[in-house]
């Protein structure tokens, strides 16, 4: 079982190294490709993106670690990030924010047991104007209030 | 879901796809950098660097290869411009792009677009097909032979020190965004080593039109110092928030009125690496010899509390300083305890000029732009708001 994903693994990534290149400028695309396509960079995907790549995997960790939009730790089907800076913030952001963990009974930098929803904060996302912000996976919403969270994640309850 | 943010005319309406190319290509590469040069246009993303100054250190260099990069980054807390060009005149910059790379005498312009406007990705791809359609990019551009300039998009991850244009170059590379020392420069030595320009979406933008209005008519208007038009980002505390091209040199007041924020407490200018302005210095002039800035303006009303918004700020640096040096590093989170202690009515006097040291050391000492500028909000807000801050009584928490 275990050796079946490790080989599943391998041969994305080898197909995502056909595509982007074996250069070190083509890792965070291959990256960002993998996450999309599994959510979660494993400890074995770094090791073995930096086999194919020929470099070392504490490289591989030191870039996944440090962009927010790639992770090492699991995420849910749906990455909701809520920005948090001044603008959204002066918004309003703390209530959406409140109202999103309790309606999925989960905190910020936690995914839903059932593996559908993460909880992230957000930097400054540039929609300043229409605050407060947030985004799920790529869709952006804007203007969200406490009473639209619950709308809006109904949305995505259905989707798979 | 994202509602149109334009508040006012804005000049990139009047120039078409391509016309700023056509009548760019149609002189010598070095009379277009002088054109770019006497419009006086500086670097539209903050720093202001002289744009036509960048443009010939560039092509002066020889080499094989060269790149051109659209810094698409946009990550300045209260900055959206560059999304609202984007939406909105996409053709523009890659007009600037190309005539750029003319100038420069490259064949390769990437778009380096931040990880949160994923959503644009697909429209610019299909604005990017149409142009090598019409021959406007790809080989023979335009019919001029030997010019085969053309743009890829390449996607951010999230990080706000990318902005900066050395770490960006690093993230293009496949590694972690942390700032280069330089010099070299990017002009000598920036993508894999290579000569590469790398200017903000709406420089590229102001460039093709330049070559269309022409840099007499750009240099005419702002400033001496600081020419041209320029869009404005503006949120927070104000009737009408969104996107509005003013002349650069405007004062705050005037630019409050046309926002509808007046009686504002302060004004937060250039984002968090800007500088609070308090509203007894509402005359002051928005260009590069005053307040800078990048186009982020952020109003607070008279409700908001100035320690809550240096909190804000500083949380936004702790977690976005890549680490690498120290001052930035401790410095920022130093600062932000240093808040919420000031917050708790819980500061010395001694230790708050102990952190206005830190700050001006941070400043001096940091490695990038990134270091060296987070500490302005907090020091315009300690020195212009003193009484506000200081010696609040403890709070329950």
């Amino acid at each position: 079982m275990l050796i079946s994903q490790h080989e599943q693994t391998l041969d994305q990534l080898q197909g995502l190294v056909e595509k982007h290149g074996d250069q070190r400028n083509a890792l965070i695309p291959i990256l960002q490709d993998f996450r999309d396509q599994s959510g979660q960079i494993t400890d074995y995907a770094m090791q073995a993106v930096a086999n194919l790549l020929k470099i070392e995997p504490s490289e591989v960790y030191g870039v996944v670690s440090f962009y927010s939009f790639l992770s090492e730790r699991p995420q849910g089907n749906f990455v909701i990030r809520l920005c948090r800076t001044i603008s959204c913030d002066m918004a309003g952001k703390q209530a959406v924010a409140r109202q999103l963990e309790n309606d999925l009974g989960i905190t910020f930098g936690e995914t839903t047991k059932d593996g559908r929803f993460s909880l992230e904060w957000a930097n400054c996302m540039g929609v300043c104007d229409q605050g407060p912000a947030m985004l799920v996976n790529e869709t952006l919403y804007t203007k969200v209030s406490p009473e639209k969270v619950g709308e809006i994640l109904d949305s995505f309850k259905s989707r798979a | 879901m994202i509602q149109e943010s334009i508040r006012n005319q804005i000049t990139f309406s009047q120039i078409a796809a391509a016309e700023g190319l056509k009548a760019g290509l149609q002189i010598t590469p070095e009379a277009l950098i002088d054109q770019v040069r006497e419009s006086g246009i500086r670097g539209r993303g903050g720093a202001g660097f002289p744009t036509g100054l960048k443009w010939a250190f560039t092509a002066a260099e020889k080499s094989d290869k060269k790149y051109v990069i659209c810094n698409a980054d946009e990550g300045e807390p209260g900055t959206f411009k560059d999304r609202v060009i984007f939406e909105n005149w996409a053709d523009l910059v890659f007009d600037g792009m190309a005539l750029a790379g003319y100038a420069i005498g490259a064949d390769e312009g990437i778009v380096y677009l931040r990880a949160e406007y994923t959503f644009l990705r697909e429209k610019l791809e299909k604005c990017l097909a149409e142009r090598r359609k019409k021959v406007l990019l790809g080989e023979n551009c335009l019919g001029m032979k030997g010019f085969n300039f053309d743009i890829h998009i390449h996607m951010g991850s999230g990080a706000y020190v990318c902005g900066e244009e050395t770490a960006l170059i690093e993230a293009l590379e496949g590694k972690r965004g942390e700032a280069r020392n330089r010099p070299p420069f990017p002009a000598a030595s920036g993508y894999l080593g290579k000569p590469t320009l790398v200017n903000n979406v709406e420089t590229f933008a102001w460039i093709a039109t330049i070559m269309v209005k022409g840099s007499d008519w750009f240099r005419g208007l702002g400033t001496e110092k600081s020419s041209g038009l320029k869009l404005f980002s503006i949120s927070g505390d104000v009737e009408s928030p969104g996107v509005y091209e003013f002349p650069m040199g405007i004062s705050v007041n005037q630019l409050l009125t046309e926002v509808g924020g007046r009686g504002a407490k302060a004004v937060q200018i250039g984002g968090a690496s800007g500088t609070c302005v308090p509203s007894a210095e509402f005359d002051r002039a928005i260009a590069y010899e005053d307040v800078a800035t990048g186009g982020s303006i952020i109003v607070f009303g008279q409700q908001r509390d100035l320690l809550d918004v240096a909190e804000n700020f500083l949380e936004f640096f702790e977690d976005e300083s890549c680490g690498q040096c120290t001052p930035c590093r401790i410095g920022n989170s130093k600062l932000l305890e240093g808040v919420r202690l000031l917050k708790k009515g819980e500061c010395s006097a001694k230790y708050l000029n102990e952190l206005c040291k830190l700050a001006e050391t941070m400043q001096i000492a940091s490695k990038c732009g990134l270091g060296q500028s987070s500490p302005n909000a907090f020091l315009s807000i300690v020195k212009h708001f003193r009484k506000e801050i200081f010696n609040r009584e403890p709070v329950a928490v």
